[in-house]
């Protein structure tokens, strides 16, 4: 099989509106540390922003930074620096490559957009343990070294059935949170104000989620490639009416690509999930590797990781609780592999690539014997890529593509 | 004139050495040429199939149709197609044993264990990760050190009366684990076993050994001692090919042979 010739990404036309909310988002951000009337939070990705928006914090994601450092392989170059100053490198290479480039004064922000000399600086940092414990030592280290005050939620991890204690321990949690982020802000809180952000989340993730499910078409009209940049902000703009119109237009394109029958991969032959963080610095070579094997990597849980379906303002405590503890990492392996069963069965694949990252292993599905028990359970191939999120020198191109190429031809002999 | 190729040729540019194969549509393998692969893979491609073709006497108009394999399957200029080493090893190593098995291939950077059922159908595969433990790389680094000729540790292992234990997974370590060893004042041999040994636990721990066991790569082709451990080790006999290293190079021929695709005189 031969994949020589540089196959074309179909470019999404909403892309162009997409780096514009994201640019204003930054820039707004970049005002407001400036600004001294203002307040900026620091939070981690699924952490409880909603409640921050309340507050009129504006809010800024240390991962999304990581991923850019990943994406613009600039990572390679911090990630050195922060093992230097004693963190491992075995450990979460967002935080590695977030830190290293913060002691080096160097940000993709600032090569993004003019005029950012770098992030934002922060009144607060809060996290949530939900997806690792990496996040809480990240902001800790901020919370040092720039004196910063320093809170958070501590999720209990691989929870099966979601219980009531679990869920009320989480809702206290956040609700005691509230009168330091008064002080911090010099805000009331107002529980109109934060049903009024639910909501709009509410409605960003609903959104995201029919973006995301429009893979469910054959051919796809988008692939996991693309859904990883478009869900930026989906993580930065949640809670915003800009995110909600955003994924109106996205997904308006996505649609009439389905009623065109334009798919991201030409002639796709082959579909298959993606478990696992994205190699952010090979994102486009993957893209072009798959796309030149007619292979559409579509479903995710990474991607489908922005999807809080039990969001509700009539009861924004609990339902907050619910939707950021009932994520997928948080669970246990029973609760992941009937999750991953029923989207290989409903967008039909044919077969899963399980990411393992060096570096993360919340991420890391394949650990405990998951692709075995599903190889089984479901008659379908599995495939796992050794490689990282960020720290290319985990990764080997011509293994990897020779073990992409070789599942292919596998599939192609079935 | 029938215009059908007559030779079908797999060249398999693996990170040491390039083989090339010759068969005709009877599946007779007409030839085997194997040279260094160095840092220019066209050029070692280029000269495998030369050397092939001379000693197989086949004349310049004959008709060609090539499948590239291995590392540099890309660079071969004149490959009609391409298709992975995991595919063809098991391709060939079907052809020489056609039941279910489990293949381990000991390559020179990597190792592979690939699982093909009865009707030929591989149905899943494993490569070693990104450290070079277990493969012939580790082996040639260990050689190295000790000072010895690659060719000369079969021999070596043969003669241990000791079991000398490398537990590290890590090539760096399990060199220094000797450096331990020879102040120990274990024999050279011992040690070589002991090295041996370590090959055999990298490539178990990789997978299951289900069924059948077939063995193939330059590795196992010198050092059948090796190939006894790992039959002592599963308690079960392992078949090796004939010209073990050849067995990508080989699957890449029938390939081709398979293919029918386009002509490349
Ligand atoms: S989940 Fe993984 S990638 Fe994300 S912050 Fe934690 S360790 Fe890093």
């Amino acid at each position: 099989m031969s994949e020589e010739k540089k196959p074309a990404i179909k470019k999404i036309q909403a892309t162009g509106q997409m780096r514009k909310i994201m640019a204003d988002y930054f820039y707004e951000l970049d005002a407001a540390a400036r600004d001294d009337s203002k307040k900026v939070a620091w939070c981690t990705s699924v952490g409880p922003a909603e409640l921050l928006l309340s507050f009129g914090f504006h809010v800024y994601y240390p991962e999304n930074h990581g991923a850019m450092l990943g994406a613009t392989r600039m990572a390679n170059d911090f990630i050195p620096v922060a093992n230097a100053i004693g963190y491992s490198p075995d450990i979460c290479s967002y935080l590695t490559s977030d830190i290293g480039s913060f002691i080096k004064k160097e940000t993709p922000l600032s090569k993004a957009y003019e005029g950012i000399e770098g992030v934002p600086k922060p009144d607060v940092l809060v996290f949530n343990t939900n997806q690792c414990r990496d996040v809480q030592d990240w902001l800790s280290w901020y919370a040092r070294e720039l004196n910063v005050p320093i809170m958070g939620v501590s999720t209990f991890r691989n929870i099966g059935e979601m219980t009531d204690e679990v869920l009320a321990g989480i809702v206290q949690q956040i609700k005691d949170l509230i009168p330091k982020l008064e002080k911090i802000s010099g805000n009331k809180f107002d529980i109109d104000k934060f049903r009024e952000v639910l909501a709009l989340s509410k409605k960003c993730t609903e959104m995201w989620r029919d973006v995301v499910e429009t893979m469910v078409a054959r051919p796809s009209p988008m692939s996991f490639f693309d859904a990883t940049i478009h869900m930026g902000p989906a993580v930065v703009l949640r809670g915003s009416e800009t995110a909600v119109q955003y994924y109106e237009t996205l997904h308006a394109e996505l649609k009439q690509r389905i009623k065109d029958g334009i798919g991201a991969v030409e002639d796709e032959k082959y579909r298959l999930y993606w478990e696992g963080m994205p190699i952010w610095g090979k994102l486009r070579e993957m893209s072009e590797l798959f796309i030149g094997l007619k292979t559409a990597v579509i479903p995710s849980t990474y991607c489908n990781s922005w999807i809080f379906n039990a969001f509700d303002p009539a009861d924004p405590f609990l339902s907050m609780a619910r939707a950021y503890t009932e994520i997928f990492i948080v669970r246990d392996e029973n609760f992941k592999e009937k999750y991953i069963e029923d989207i290989v069965k409903r967008y039909k694949l044919d077969g899963i690539l399980f990411h393992d990252a060096k570096t993360c292993p919340n991420n890391s599905n394949n650990r405990y014997g998951m692709p075995e028990r599903l190889e089984k359970r479901l008659n379908i191939p599995t495939l796992t890529i050794n490689g990282d999120l960020n720290d290319l020198r985990c990764y080997s191109e011509e293994q990897t593509r020779t073990n992409i190429e070789a599942f292919i031809e596998q599939l192609q002999a079935k | 004139m029938n215009n059908q190729p007559e030779n079908f040729v797999g060249i398999d540019v693996g990170a040491s050495t390039t083989k090339a194969i010759i068969i005709n549509a009877d599946k007779e393998i007409l030839v085997y040429s194997v040279n260094n692969t160095g840092a220019d893979y066209g050029a070692a491609a280029e000269k495998a199939f030369a050397n092939a073709c001379r000693q197989a006497g086949t004349k310049g108009s004959d008709r060609y149709l090539v499948m590239a394999t291995g590392y540099g399957k890309r660079n071969v200029p004149r490959a009609d197609d391409t298709k992975t080493e995991i595919s063809c090893h098991a391709r060939g190593a079907f052809h020489y044993f056609p039941k279910d098995h489990t293949l381990i291939d000991i390559g020179g950077q990597d190792n592979k264990i690939v699982k093909t059922d009865r009707s030929g159908k591989r149905v899943n595969f494993k490569m070693n990760r990104k450290c070079a433990a277990g493969t012939g790389a580790f082996l040639e680094e260990i050689a190295y050190r000790l000072d010895i000729k690659m060719d000369k540790l079969n021999q070596l292992a043969e003669k241990a009366q000791h079991d000398v234990h490398i537990g590290s997974y890590c090539t760096v370590f399990a060199a220094t684990e000797i450096l331990a060893r020879i102040r120990e004042g274990a024999k050279v041999e011992d040690i070589v076993k002991g090295i041996f040994g370590s090959v055999v636990k990298r490539v178990l721990e990789m997978d299951t050994m289900d069924g059948n066991v077939v063995m193939t790569g330059g590795v196992v082709a010198y050092n059948p001692f090796l190939v006894s451990m790992f039959e002592e080790k599963i308690g079960r006999k392992i078949f090796v090919p004939p010209h073990p290293q050849f067995t990508g190079a080989l699957g890449a021929a029938l390939y081709s042979l398979e293919s029918k695709g386009g002509i490349n005189a």
